[in-house]
């Protein structure tokens, strides 16, 4: 299974890559205006990164509420089905360049937190995130309240690169600007110790996808007639799972050198069915 | 099968959803969002 973790990081690398491709904005403190830009990544990737060449999905929903009028927004919300179903939280696993992030700051050798009954609890906030402020709020007050009060991932790929290049914005950063980089601080801190800290409690985007992690056409599922139930899966799992496949599982596979019967299996396509 | 008639649905509920909004364009509200800085993304206000 080195094989397939190997994989997967390579898959994170190439998508981190391909989303932020665009590195003259790096360089020109400027963002990409291409027509790919109409698009959604699957992955939490702020649209106004100098490198990104496609849009947030998470910026476009709250985008798209702010100005809806209690209108639905079909062409966002039909992209996050369309990944939804096909991937589950897969994304989070494979295609998200800030769950590299998080697994990579993961890597420095301090002392971690497992997971445990509190970090159970706390996987839920994620979900009042979701309803408070990425669909509540840029309703009833008109702003895209995940955006401007938490994003992390806005604060380092869009923030940091742009105030570094643009006077202009260095001088209009107040108030706002500092809170964003202590909620980035403390994101950071956090995933020292915590793996994938901002997946299990606070990501939106990861929140939405889990509603589809049972349904999904890709990802992981447990073969029921050979499993033992010894749940060496879950104890091996540094997430807050409780059964391979739930909410929580971001279906990377891991735990399936973890079986001892080979019950885990990847998923193949819509016609896989039970043994 | 019922797992597998809960995918096609919502496969195709994506799929209708998106053709949607197109007609409608909301695509280019989308592209019109990404190809300007969003200053709350960056922490401006």
């Amino acid at each position: 299974m080195k094989k397939l973790f190997d994989k997967r990081r390579l898959t994170q690398v190439i998508c981190a890559i391909l989303y932020n491709c665009n590195i003259t904005g790096f360089a020109k403190g400027t963002i990409f205006r291409g027509a790919s830009k109409a698009l959604c990544v699957p992955g939490l990737n702020c649209y106004s990164c100098p490198g990104a060449v496609a849009a947030c999905p998470l910026g476009s929903l709250q985008s798209a509420l702010v100005g809806s009028k209690y209108k639905i927004p079909y062409y966002v919300l039909g992209m996050l089905i369309l990944f939804g179903v096909l991937f589950g939280r897969m994304i989070c696993a494979f295609f998200c360049p800030f769950g590299l992030i998080q697994e990579l700051l993961y890597k420095i050798p301090l002392p971690k937190i497992k997971k445990n009954k509190v970090t159970r609890i706390l996987s839920y906030g994620k979900y009042i995130v979701l309803g408070i402020l990425v669909l509540w709020m840029p309703v009833a007050f008109g702003y895209p309240a995940f955006c401007k009060y938490v994003c992390p991932a806005g604060t380092l790929e869009a923030g940091v690169p742009l105030l570094l290049k643009n006077e202009a914005l260095r001088e209009l950063a107040d108030v706002l600007f500092n809170w964003k980089t202590g909620v980035l601080l403390f994101v950071i801190l956090m995933v020292i110790f915590l793996y994938r800290g901002f997946c299990r409690f606070i990501c939106p985007l990861g929140a939405i996808y889990s509603f589809f992690n049972k349904v999904s056409f890709f990802g992981v599922e447990v073969n029921k007639n050979l499993c033992t139930g010894c749940n060496a899966c879950v104890s091996s799992c540094k997430l807050d799972v409780k059964q391979v496949g739930d909410r929580e599982c971001i279906q990377c596979g891991e735990c399936i050198a973890k079986c001892n019967v080979d019950a885990i299996k990847c998923k193949r396509n819509v016609r896989n069915v039970e043994k | 099968m019922k797992k597998n008639s809960i995918r096609i649905g919502l496969l195709a509920a994506a799929i209708v959803f998106i053709v949607i909004g197109c007609v409608n364009k909301e695509f280019h509200d989308v592209f019109m969002k990404a190809v300007y800085i969003c200053l709350e993304c960056i922490g401006i206000g």
